[in-house]
């Protein structure tokens, strides 16, 4: 008896295994690693002391808190367009297509997928950029004089955004839609209830463990996205990543990039538990509908 | 007499591969209880869904409270709906529930309390109204439903097998108790169901429906005791059946033969001409059953038969026998003496039956 229990836990320990290794090497102990790095100061070569001076200096330069607001209010943003546009692609894969259609608009969802995430941000760019195909096509079409260059601009961060979330908004609003029951549309319906009342009295709050699901998906890659917002923003794209990135890279002061690091942490953490809040919604309902 | 609450004109609706409904023409009293009773795919869901303007119909007319409902969306018909699973709403309270169609009217907050209360009062959930619709058992949910769509005075209630979800014994209660809700409120229902016991106990009158039309339209009486054709006569009640041809007919009864030679006598429904191909229709409880052939009614033709088996429930008990001449199943209802109680498996017994108490069709050419 006390035998087999002890295998019992031998063979969980064992099967958890990959997973603890996997925190614990790749996500525990880096940030450890950082969150000391982060907390001290470099006052003459090789010599270091514990100091809050990477977090005052976060404060005191405005251009560090600028970059910092306007990623989190761009990313909100992206959030809410990605929401805006998924919905409906959810709504018409759950509900409207039939059997194999289904299946056939989540696949086309899927595709662009299958090709990396650099390779797709510069197909857009062949798109956009001034001596590309949509400036090109506007100025066939008389719209614009010159050819107008559409890069480098916040809207095409957007896009860029946008794009890449979509799937990963679209499969929980499916899940949480699909176990919508469609006699309760009907039921509401025949209770003299309009499109919109169902939308905003049945369906949403049948809908809002995933809609917050895919939210904080969405939002947690937008806010720590690299390649979109460089590739397609350029100088101007101005996300804090970049500036997480020319700490470390470029300037060599791994301690200001690790206080960065713990900022934008401690950004995504604060707006996820205030989405919650505000959506009246508990975290392990959310993760049991992603 | 005032104008029918409901009234469909050839109502027909074609799916790509069959006519679900083809061209049925009803009316159903005010107040009344209408049933639609009919095997699975028969069109009668089909039917209630273009009641409630789920799906129009290709052609023909529904006029609900002497208006014609064609192009008038759901939410704009005076009717309601009780669904099969109930669909009531998990994301609000009972009371919530009950006050969702009146908050759609625009009624206001505590006028539309005061009504939602009342009417859960009134199917004995007064103190329900805070609850959670999960909190609830079967038969509540069901009250519920009932009284979210009651609560908006709807013209025509529609029930699409409600009690389908339901165990037995709280089917049989709430067969009872939506009789005594539609008595009290005196709401037109038109409720629809497989089940022949839930529309002969329940309705005024009932519409037997097959491939998309209605096989008899009557009273649960007329059906049980003068079906009109053979598919009402085999489907409403337990019957046996006998398929064979006329041999001989007088003015009334039928000599019918059945191609393995057993001559049984019953009532002809429609004209019947000898040789025709027909089918004979007995009830169990039509039969007397006897030990002893002497003791049976004098002037009834005489059969007889084994014991097959014995299948005892209570006040429905029956006795399967085996008819001596063919081997063929014959069913008969046991009288509540206990006369036969002791009746075993392989006991020779005779039996007869009074032939105008059983009914003959001549059988469908396709079927």
């Amino acid at each position: 008896m006390r035998d087999s229990r002890w295998h019992a836990r031998l063979v969980l320990g064992l099967l958890l295994a990959p997973a603890v290794l996997w925190l614990g090497a790749l996500v525990v102990l880096p940030h450890i690693d950082l969150g000391v790095l982060s907390f001290r100061e470099r006052v003459g070569p090789r010599q270091y002391v514990p100091s809050l001076a990477q977090y005052k200096t976060f404060f005191a330069e405005p251009l560090y808190w600028h970059v910092f607001v306007r990623t989190a209010v761009m990313s909100v943003l992206a959030t809410f367009l990605t929401l805006l546009l998924a919905f409906p692609v959810a709504w018409i894969i759950a509900k409207l297509a039939k059997g194999r259609a289904g299946s056939l608009l989540f696949i086309i969802c899927l595709i662009p997928f299958w090709v990396s995430e650099t390779v797709r941000t510069l197909g857009w760019m062949i798109l956009l950029r001034e001596s590309g195909v949509l400036p090109a096509l506007m100025v066939k079409l008389g719209l614009t004089a010159m050819p107008v260059e559409l890069l480098y601009r916040d809207a095409t961060i957007l896009v860029g955004l946008v794009y890449t979330s979509l799937l990963f908004m679209v499969v929980p609003l499916v899940s949480s839609l699909e176990s919508l029951d469609n006699s309760l549309i009907e039921a509401a319906y025949d209770l003299g209830a309009s499109g919109f009342t169902i939308l905003r009295s049945i369906v949403i709050p049948h809908a809002a463990p995933g809609i917050t699901a895919g939210c904080i998906v969405v939002f947690m890659l937008t806010l720590g996205n690299y390649l979109t917002p460089t590739l397609l923003g350029g100088k101007n794209s101005q996300w804090f990543t970049e500036q997480i990135y020319t700490q470390f890279i470029t300037r060599f002061n791994w301690e200001q990039g690790a206080a960065f690091g713990f900022l934008l942490l401690g950004l995504s953490t604060a707006l996820v538990i205030l989405g919650l809040r505000l959506s009246g919604q508990r975290f392990g309902d959310v993760m049991r509908a992603t | 007499m005032s104008t029918p609450d409901l009234l469909a004109d050839a109502v027909v609706k074609r799916f790509a591969d069959h006519t679900a409904v083809d061209s049925l023409s009803f009316s159903v009293a005010r107040g009344s209880f209408f049933s639609i009773l009919g095997p699975s795919g028969c069109g009668k869901t089909t039917l209630l869904r273009m009641i409630a303007g789920f799906i129009a119909p290709d052609s023909g007319d529904i006029a609900i409270g002497g208006s014609s409902m064609r192009g008038v969306a759901p939410n704009r018909r005076p009717v309601n709906m009780v669904f099969q699973q109930l669909a009531l709403f998990p994301m609000m309270s009972v009371g919530e529930n009950v006050a969702f169609g009146l908050a759609r009217r625009g009624v206001g907050r505590a006028e539309r309390t005061k009504r939602s209360n009342a009417m859960l009062e009134r199917v004995g959930l007064g103190n329900a109204a805070h609850k959670r619709v999960d909190e609830l058992s079967g038969g509540q949910r069901q009250r519920v439903a009932i009284a979210r769509s009651l609560v908006l005075e709807p013209t025509l209630l529609l029930l699409d097998e409600p009690l389908g979800a339901l165990d037995l014994k709280l089917r049989e209660h709430m067969k009872i108790e939506l009789k005594q809700l539609q008595a009290a409120f005196g709401t037109t229902f038109v409720y629809i169901t497989h089940d022949q016991s839930e529309a002969l106990v329940l309705s005024d009158h009932v519409g037997v429906m097959s491939h998309g039309r209605f096989e008899q339209l009557g009273t649960p009486q007329d059906l049980y005791y003068r079906p009109q054709t053979p598919f009402v006569a085999g489907f409403v009640g337990a019957n046996n059946r006998i398929v064979g041809r006329a041999t001989a007919s007088d003015a009334a009864i039928a000599e019918v033969t059945s191609a393995d030679g057993w001559v049984v006598h019953a009532l002809k429904s429609g004209t019947i001409a000898v040789g025709d191909a027909v089918e004979a229709f007995v009830r169990p409880e039509v039969a007397t059953l006897a030990r002893n052939a002497a003791e049976l009614p004098a002037g009834q033709p005489r059969h007889a038969g084994v014991v097959q088996s014995v299948l005892f429930d209570g006040a429905n008990s029956a006795v399967l026998l085996q008819e001596a001449q063919t081997q063929r199943e014959f069913r008969i209802a046991l009288p509540q003496t206990g006369q036969f109680s002791d009746l075993k498996p392989q006991e020779q017994v005779a039996f007869s039956f009074e032939p105008s108490r059983a009914v003959c069709f001549k059988a469908r050419t396709d079927a």
